[in-house]
C-alpha cells in the first residue's frame, strides 16, 4: 500500500512519527533530566549537549524532548475535545435546524466575535491554573471553528435524497447524524483535524509564551521560546530551536492532512479507503 | 447525393482513450472511442446516438480537438475544411473553435454567465475575431433570435439568463453558436433537460435554423425518436464503436443491427389495464398545499384514488406539482387543506405523527438513484437496514433475506458488498427498488424512477416493476413526465397542470379522445419514432406550451 502514498505524505508521516516517538518515550530517550542544571548558561552545541544549554544551563535537547511530550499531549487532547464537541453539535444543529440551530449558531458567533487569545487570557487568569482547565479552554474555544465547518458540510448532506429516505423510514436522529451524515462529512473534517491540531500547538505556544500556558519548570516549546528569547540579541539560537520544532511539526502534519484530503475527496466513492 | 468535394468534416479512425483506476486492480488504459470514421458534407445533419458511455459527446468534442479531463485523443484524424484539427497547434485551434465549429451544450443554464446580458454573450465569440462591428453583430443576433422563434427578438437579448425560460435559453445558445457563421455546429443533447412540450418547440427552432443558415451539424442524443426528426443520417454507437451508420430512413425503418432494432422498438411493453373497482388503498381528497413562506398554491384541490396492487400514473411537466403531491402523501410536506386516507384510515398529515407501520407500508423510490443511496454504505447496509429497522432481522436471517431481495431485482448476492459508486445507473435504481421492497410496503411512490436512465435500461426497470407488482401485489404511484412510460405501466392516469388535476380516469378513458387542450398538447409532444412527425405535430397543435 505504501507505493500509492506520495513522497510528501511519507515525509510528513516520518517526521510526525519521530516527534510522537520522542513525546511518548521522553523519559527514556532524553539524555538528561528535565530540570537539572547540567552546564553553563547558553552553552553552544557540543558532543556533550547536542543542542547546547538554555538560559539556566539545562540541556536543551532534553527539554525539547520533554517539551514535545507536553505540547503534543495537550494539543491532542484539546483537538480531540474540540472535534468531538464541534462536530457533534454542528451535525446535530444541521439535522434538527430551527430554533436549536439558531440558538447554537448565534452562541458560537458570540464566542467567535471575541479574539480567541484575549478570551483565553482572561479566562485562564481567573480560573485555577492546571492542565484540565487549559485543555478545556483551548478545546472549547477551538470547537467553534469545527462547529462551523461541520454544520455547513452537514447542511448540504442533510438535503440529499438518502437522508430523506432515512427520515421517511422513520429513523431517529442518532442514526441520521452518525450513520448517514457523519461518514460523508468525515473527509473535510479529517483534513481539518490536521490543521486544527497545529493551531492548537500554536495556541498553546502563544499562551505559554505569554506566561499563561505551561508553568515552569515544566517544559513546552512556547515556554522555551520565552525563556530563551533574550539570548537572541546576543546571537544565541536557543530560542529558535523550539520555534523551528513548532514549524516543522506544523508542516509535517499538514503534509499528511493534504494527502488525506486528496485521498478521500477523489471520485471513487465509498471504497477510497482501500 | 453527397459530392466528395464539399466534404466539410472527415473523421478517420478516431481513437480516444482514458486511464481508469479500478479499486482492486492496477490502473489501466481503456478505449472510450474505438476506430470511428465518418464524413459530413456542408448543410447535412448527422445524428450520433447511443446510451451513456457510448462515446457520443467525446466524439463531438473531438471535432473541436477538445478532450474532457483525463481523456486523450490517441489516434486518427479529424479534417475540417482541409485542416486536421487534431494535428494543428493551439493558435490555429483557436481559429477553428468558435468560428469554423461551434458547440451547443446540454445545460444552457450552466453555459451562460449569469452576470452578463444575453446578447453580449451571444456575440462575444464573433466579436473577439475582430472583423465585424458590435452593431452589425447585434443585428445578426437579433435576426437569429427571429429565426429561432424567440418572443420579442429585438429586446430579449437585453435580458439576463435567469430572466428567460429553459427552452428559450437553449435557443439563445443555438443563436450564440450560429452567430459567428460556423460551418459546423455540435449539438450535445440540447433538448434532453427540457419538458416534452418545450422540447418540441426547441427542436423545431433548431431544425428551422439549420435549414435557414445551411450549417452542417452533429446532433448528439440518446433519444432515437428525437434525432430522427432533425438528422439526415444517423450513426449508432455503443461502447465507443460504430454499430450502424446509414441514412435516417434506413435506420428507423430497416435497422440492420440487433442493437439498433432494440433501440427502435423500445417502450413496447404492453400492460393490460386492471378494473377500477373495490376499496381504494390510497385516497387523496381535495388536497391543497403550498411551501412555507409562500402563498402560492403548488397543489390546488387535488383528488386521486389508487386501488391495491394497481398503478396510478401522475403525469405533467416540471412545475405541475406532481412531486409536491408525492411529498404530501409521504408526509414531508403538510397540506394546508384536504386529507389522505390510506388503508381505510386517515393518515396523519405530518411525518412525525405517523406510526412505524404507516411508514413501512408507504415507501418511496427517488429519481436520482445516485443521491438516494448513502455513498458510504454498502448495498448490504442499504437493503438490510429496513429489514433490521422494521422487522428486527439479524444475522443469518437478514443475510438470507438480502440475498432473496437481490435475487428479486435480478442482481446476484455478490452485489451485497459493493458501494453505490461501483454500480451502473440501472443497477443503482434496482438496489433502490430492493430497499423499498424490503419494507414489504403496500404502496411505493416512484418519482421519475426511469427518467435518468437510458431507454433500454429504463425498459428493464419498468418490466421489473411490473413483475414485482404481479408477485408482491404492491401498488405504485408513478410520477413521470413521460407518456410512453405511462402507457406501458399505468392502470389509471392523472394529468396535472399548474397544480391541478386536469384529467383523471382509467388509462383507456384518459388516452381516448376527445382530449382537453393540455392533454392534447402533452400527447402530441411525445416524439414518435417516425420521420416527419415533428412537422405534423407542430402543425396540429391547439395550444402553446407553458415553458415557451
Amino acid at each position: 500500500m505504501f507505493s500509492r502514498i506520495p513522497v510528501s505524505a511519507l515525509l510528513g508521516m516520518f517526521v510526525t512519527s519521530l516527534f510522537l516517538f520522542a513525546a511518548v518515550f521522553a523519559p527514556w530517550i532524553a539524555p538528561y533530566p528535565l530540570t537539572e542544571i547540567v552546564g553553563g548558561v547558553w552553552e553552544p552545541a557540543s558532543s556533550q549537549f547536542w543542542l547546547g544549554t538554555d538560559n539556566l544551563g539545562r540541556d536543551l535537547l532534553s527539554r525539547m524532548i520533554y517539551g514535545a511530550r507536553t505540547t503534543i499531549f495537550i494539543a491532542s487532547m484539546a483537538t480531540l475535545l474540540s472535534f468531538t464537541l464541534g462536530s457533534v453539535l454542528g451535525l446535530t444543529a444541521a439535522v434538527i435546524g430551527g430554533w436549536f440551530d439558531q440558538l447554537l449558531s448565534r452562541f458560537v458567533d458570540l464566542l467567535m466575535s471575541i479574539p480567541t487569545l484575549i478570551f483565553a487570557l482572561v479566562v485562564l487568569s481567573v480560573l485555577p491554573a492546571n492542565l484540565i482547565t487549559l485543555i478545556l479552554v483551548m478545546g472549547i474555544l477551538d470547537s467553534t471553528r469545527v462547529y462551523r465547518l461541520a454544520r455547513s458540510v452537514a447542511v448540504d448532506i442533510n438535503v440529499m435524497d438518502f437522508v430523506e429516505t432515512a427520515k421517511l423510514r422513520g429513523e431517529g436522529r442518532m442514526w441520521i447524524v452518525f450513520r448517514e451524515i457523519l461518514p460523508n462529512a468525515l473527509s473535510p473534517l479529517v483534513a481539518e483535524l490536521g490543521l486544527r491540531f497545529i493551531f492548537q500547538v500554536l495556541f498553546l505556544s502563544a499562551l505559554s509564551f505569554l506566561g499563561l500556558g505551561i508553568q515552569p519548570p515544566e517544559a513546552d516549546w512556547g515556554g522555551m521560546v520565552k525563556e530563551n528569547k533574550d539570548g537572541i540579541i546576543f546571537g544565541i539560537p536557543a530560542a529558535l530551536i523550539p520555534a523551528a520544532a513548532i514549524s516543522i511539526l506544523a508542516i509535517a502534519v499538514n503534509l499528511i492532512a493534504d494527502w488525506v484530503l486528496n485521498r478521500t475527496t477523489d471520485l471513487k466513492g465509498g471504497r477510497s479507503g482501500h | 447525393m453527397t459530392d466528395a468535394n464539399d466534404t466539410l468534416l472527415q473523421v478517420d479512425g478516431l481513437c480516444i482513450g482514458a486511464t481508469v483506476y479500478p479499486p482492486d486492480a492496477k490502473p489501466h488504459e481503456i478505449a472510450i472511442v474505438d476506430d470511428v470514421s465518418f464524413s459530413l458534407s456542408t448543410g447535412r445533419v448527422l445524428g450520433l446516438i447511443g446510451e451513456s458511455g457510448a462515446g457520443k459527446s467525446t466524439i463531438g468534442l473531438a471535432a473541436l480537438a477538445y478532450g474532457r479531463g483525463g481523456v486523450r485523443i490517441t489516434g486518427g484524424s479529424a479534417v475540417i475544411n482541409g485542416r486536421d484539427v487534431l494535428a494543428i497547434g493551439r493558435k490555429d485551434l483557436r481559429d477553428v473553435r468558435g468560428s469554423d465549429v461551434c458547440y451547443v451544450a446540454q445545460s444552457a443554464a450552466a453555459a451562460f454567465n449569469p452576470a452578463h446580458k444575453l446578447i453580449d454573450q451571444v456575440v462575444e465569440a464573433a466579436l473577439a475575431k475582430g472583423d465585424q462591428s458590435k452593431a452589425s453583430l447585434h443585428e445578426r443576433a437579433i435576426e437569429l433570435f427571429r429565426t429561432l422563434g424567440l418572443p420579442e427578438p429585438d429586446l430579449i437579448g437585453n435580458r439576463y439568463p435567469h430572466q428567460v425560460s429553459g427552452g428559450q435559453l437553449q435557443r439563445i445558445m443555438t443563436a450564440m453558436a450560429l452567430c459567428s457563421k460556423p460551418d459546423l455546429i455540435i449539438f450535445d443533447e440540447p433538448t434532453t433537460a427540457l419538458d416534452v412540450t418545450t422540447q418540441i418547440d426547441v427542436l423545431a427552432a433548431i431544425k428551422h435554423a439549420i435549414h435557414e443558415t445551411g450549417v452542417a451539424a452533429i446532433y448528439i442524443t440518446h433519444d432515437l425518436a428525437v434525432v430522427a426528426q432533425v438528422s439526415d443520417e444517423i450513426m449508432v454507437l455503443r461502447h465507443g464503436k460504430t454499430i450502424e451508420h446509414g441514412n435516417t430512413r434506413q435506420i428507423i425503418e430497416q435497422p440492420a443491427d440487433p442493437y439498433t432494432r432494440a433501440l427502435v422498438n423500445v417502450r413496447t411493453i404492453d400492460h393490460p389495464e386492471a378494473p377500477a373497482d373495490g376499496e381504494p388503498l390510497l385516497a387523496v381528497s381535495s388536497v391543497t398545499a403550498s411551501y412555507a413562506g409562500s402563498s402560492e398554491q403548488v397543489l390546488r384541490n387535488v383528488s386521486v384514488e389508487l386501488r391495491p396492487g394497481q398503478t396510478l400514473a401522475v403525469v405533467g411537466e416540471s412545475g405541475s406539482g406532481k412531486s409536491t403531491l408525492a411529498r404530501v402523501i409521504t408526509g414531508l410536506l403538510q397540506p394546508s387543506d384536504g386529507q389522505i386516507r390510506f388503508n381505510n384510515r386517515l393518515l396523519p398529515p405530518a411525518l412525525a405523527g405517523r406510526t412505524k407501520n404507516d411508514l413501512r407500508e408507504l415507501q418511496m423510490i427517488h429519481q436520482m438513484a445516485d443521491v438516494a443511496m448513502n455513498p458510504r454504505h454498502t448495498v448490504r447496509t442499504i437493503v438490510g437496514r429496513p429489514l433490521e429497522f422494521y422487522f428486527g432481522l439479524k444475522g443469518a436471517a437478514k443475510k438470507q433475506r438480502i440475498a432473496e431481495l437481490l435475487d428479486e431485482i435480478e442482481l446476484g448476492p455478490e452485489f451485497a458488498d459493493r458501494y453505490p459508486a461501483e454500480l451502473s445507473g440501472g443497477q443503482k435504481q434496482r438496489v433502490c427498488i430492493a430497499r423499498a421492497l424490503a419494507a414489504q410496503p403496500r404502496l411505493i411512490i416512484c418519482d421519475e424512477v426511469t427518467s435518468a436512465l437510458d431507454p433500454l435500461i429504463a425498459d428493464g426497470i419498468l418490466k421489473l416493476l411490473l413483475e414485482l407488482q404481479r408477485i408482491e401485489q404492491v401498488a405504485f404511484l408513478f410520477i413521470t413526465h413521460d407518456l410512453a412510460t405511462v402507457k406501458a405501466i399505468a392502470d389509471s392516469i392523472a394529468v396535472m397542470y399548474q397544480g391541478e388535476v386536469v384529467r383523471y380516469g382509467t388509462k383507456t378513458q384518459v388516452l381516448t379522445p376527445p382530449y382537453d387542450d393540455y392533454t392534447d398538447l402533452l400527447l402530441a409532444s411525445v416524439p414518435r419514432m417516425e420521420i416527419g412527425w415533428l412537422d405534423k405535430a407542430i402543425a396540429g397543435r391547439r395550444m402553446g406550451s407553458a415553458g415557451n
